[in-house]
């Protein structure tokens, strides 16, 4: 009990980096997302937990408008980041993605060298000036990604070269490298072995500690272990949304807890 | 009994074993047909199959190797002292051949009779007008031993004949009764056809490959002809093309060649921009209803037949050329570089025009093949959809479209009716593009049609022509196929 309040002080000083409200998304005839509000708080980790088909994917992916990639897809509603509309007429897709940056379910590395891979996000926003500056940032996000060790002997390596938790982790240092505020990750470790599941958990917790880390989940354990807010999502609603703690021991909602016990889902 | 008729037997003898086999099967099972092993039809078919397939496959090979039998059997008969110079075996095998036919038409016309045709004289019968009569005509006067050889020639043709028709009859008969003593409700007919179904498209498929290797064949005889009357330097290393018919014709393949890559290139230099750049908008930009009108619009476009591409570069874009670069100061650019409308240009064009839905297609199946996680890896890094294009999706999909390009490029080397029409005839090694030129393939054309000599080396370079344009088509397929094989990512 003493470790909950403790939680819920530390989540009360840290401000609100996201907060969408009145979201709706239909994909052609489909109503995905209905009626969300969510608030999203700084070096916090925010985990969506729910069944599959129930928006969690699609309302992360509305956080840096990767939606709009898709055609039949419509958003009505307002985030905002920093207090910024980012759906405004006046943001651009692509700054705002280099803001919110995103590793997606299955490890994507691009066909090129493992640096290049890192490198390409710095390169397209002309992050540096000399070489040695981009050679900083490289080396720096992929210590950040805790995958430096494996392979600064073999930077020039194709990065499809390296085994699947690799390749997630060189994802995520891809995403760091462009320095974003907010993390998107939608399911990283469903295509992970234990071992590199445990490995990008742990990553996921140091980076909570530097910015907004939104994380997609199947695994309730995962959420339990690595988030420090929940929000259950179910049947497009945005069902409970708490401290991870009081979500997992104490859900208000009956659904949540028919979802967590495994009655639903 | 000729060819015809006896397949026509076949065919009527398998239709009724179809129908009898159906029947015993079902009599066999008492009418039920859950209680047979296969359903009826395949037990009819079994039949059929067994009375046809041996009996086909045995008249083909026989049709075949019959012919060639006998005209070894029959060469051998003529003394070699008969042959004249300068010709050769062949010559007067057609001979041969030719008064055998005229015997079989003059006996079926009733001028003469069998018996007649036995006790001729060639000294006496003064042969070679009457069979002129008969519209068959001789370069010479019949020798008795060409009519002897045309006898044997007549009889062991007939008798093959005979003993084909029979054999093959047999055969049938054969078939027939062994497939229809085994129908029996329990017999498995439905595994059998199947058997009998996998060979069907065994030979199908060996028969593509078959030709394929008899075409390389029957250039290859004629290159090595050529080769055996004109030198193998002058063909590879000269520089000038120039037959004649008086015999000391410079035929040599380089400028040919030169005309026939610089053309290509010109094309690959329309085609693959475009054609990618259509590729790219079309797989990446382009909304779903747009892609639904525009891709089929795109690829009516290789739907053309090249004949009419060849006039659209005559009387169009050559013209169309001629008005910018020639004509002095009427014309657009006051240049005087270009007096006809045929140059490598022309041609080059509007044969890039023609390949274009070639590399766009091709290149458009690719680009859709690049897994959608490249691309939202690259754009959920803040990169716009032409960075990820140009730095994500076509490094990806590469090594797919230079295979495309070298498929593209090998249709340009073999087109023909484009560069017969647009390019020009003139052989000559220069890198103005808008002066005529003359391709590989339009040479081929030009020496093989028309009233020549079929055995002097201004024809046969031809063949050698072709060969060397298939050695290099051939070469340019078997490297994209590599590059293809070897570079491509492998995405689940």
């Amino acid at each position: 009990m003493n470790d909950m309040t403790l939680m819920e002080r530390k989540v009360e000083t840290q401000d609100i980096k996201i907060e969408a409200s009145d979201v709706q998304v239909h994909y052609g005839d489909t109503h995905a997302i209905k009626d969300v509000n969510v608030k999203i708080e700084d070096k916090t980790v925010t985990a969506f937990i729910g069944p599959s088909g129930c928006g969690k994917s699609t309302f992360l992916r509305c956080l840096n408008r990767m939606n709009d990639t898709i055609q039949t897809c419509r958003f009505t509603g307002k985030i905002l980041l920093d207090g910024e509309d980012i759906y405004d007429k006046r943001v651009d897709p692509v700054q705002l993605r280099a803001k919110v940056g995103m590793v997606f379910q299955k490890p994507n590395p691009f066909p090129k060298s493992i640096y290049d891979n890192v490198a390409y996000g710095p390169k397209i926003h002309g992050m540096f000036n000399t070489k040695s500056e981009l050679d900083e940032i490289v080396e720096t996000a992929l210590r950040r990604a805790a995958i430096w060790e494996e392979v600064k002997d073999r930077l020039q390596a194709p990065g499809t070269g390296l085994s699947g938790g690799q390749q997630q982790r060189l994802c995520i240092a891809r995403a760091v490298a462009t320095k974003p505020e907010v993390l998107l990750m939608d399911e990283p470790c469903s295509a992970l072995d234990p071992i590199a599941t445990a490995q990008v958990e742990e990553l996921i917790d140091e980076l909570g500690q530097r910015f907004s880390v939104v994380i997609v989940t199947h695994s309730m354990q995962q959420a339990a272990r690595v988030s420090q807010k929940t929000a259950f999502f179910h049947m497009g609603n945005l069902v409970e949304f708490g401290e991870t703690g009081q979500v997992f021991t104490n859900p208000k909602d009956p659904r949540t807890e028919s979802y967590i016990t495994g009655r639903i889902g | 009994m000729t060819t015809f008729w006896l397949v026509a037997c076949l065919i009527l003898l398998s239709a009724a074993g179809f129908a009898l086999g159906r029947h015993r099967a079902l009599a066999s099972a008492g009418g039920q047909v859950r209680n047979l092993h296969s359903l009826p039809n395949y037990y009819g078919a079994n039949v059929a199959l067994s009375i046809s397939v041996p009996a086909l496959a045995v008249l083909a090979v026989w049709l075949l190797a019959q012919p060639m039998f006998i005209e070894t059997r029959v060469a051998s008969t003529i003394p070699s002292h008969l042959i004249p110079e300068n010709t050769n075996i062949g010559l007067m095998m057609s001979d041969v051949r030719r008064i055998s036919e005229g015997l079989n038409i003059a006996i079926s016309q009733g001028i003469m009779s069998k018996s007649e045709v036995v006790f001729l004289d060639a000294e006496t019968s003064d042969l070679r007008s009457r069979l002129g009569s008969l519209g068959i005509a001789l370069g010479s006067d019949v020798r008795p031993e060409i009519l002897d050889a045309a006898r044997s020639y007549r009889s062991m043709s007939h008798d093959g004949r005979l003993m084909m028709t029979i054999v093959v009859g047999l055969l049938a008969l054969i078939g027939f009764s062994r497939s229809y003593g085994r129908t029996d409700k329990d017999y498995r007919a439905r595994n059998v056809v199947e058997r009998g179904v996998m060979g069907l498209l065994i030979v199908a498929a060996s028969l593509a490959v078959l030709t394929t290797v008899g075409i390389v064949f029957s250039m290859l005889f004629e290159t090595v002809n050529f080769f055996g009357q004109h030198g193998w330097r002058d063909f590879f290393f000269g520089t000038t093309w120039a037959p004649n018919f008086r015999g000391d014709s410079e035929l040599s393949m380089l400028p040919l060649l030169w005309g026939t890559l610089y053309i290509s290139f010109i094309a690959l230099l329309v085609a693959v921009p475009v054609g990618l750049f259509a590729a790219i908008y079309l797989s990446e930009y382009a909304t779903a209803t747009t892609r639904s009108f525009a891709k089929p619009l795109l690829e009516i476009l290789a739907g053309i037949p090249t004949i009419v591409y060849g006039l659209f570069a005559l009387l169009t874009v050559g013209p169309m050329l001629v008005k910018v670069f020639g004509r002095g100061d009427q014309g657009l650019l006051g240049l005087d570089w270009m007096s006809g409308a045929t140059s490598v240009l022309t041609a080059g064009l509007v044969m890039g025009i023609m390949l274009i839905p070639f590399v766009s297609s091709l290149s458009d199946d690719i680009i859709n093949a690049v897994p959608q996680s490249m691309r939202d890896g690259s754009l959920g890094l803040g990169a716009t959809k032409s960075e990820t294009v140009r730095q994500v999706v076509i490094p990806a999909a590469l090594p797919g479209i230079v295979g495309a390009v070298l498929l593209a490029a090998s249709r340009a080397i073999g087109e023909t009716m484009i560069v017969v029409m647009g390019a020009g005839a003139i052989a000559k090694l220069s890198v103005n593009p808008l002066e005529s030129m003359t391709t590989i393939t339009t040479r081929i054309v030009s020496q093989l049609t028309g009233d020549t000599d079929f055995s002097s080396p201004e024809t046969l370079v031809a063949f050698a022509l072709g060969l060397s344009l298939f050695v290099l088509t051939l070469g340019l397929n078997i490297l994209a196929l590599y590059i293809v094989r070897t570079y491509r990512e492998q995405y689940d």
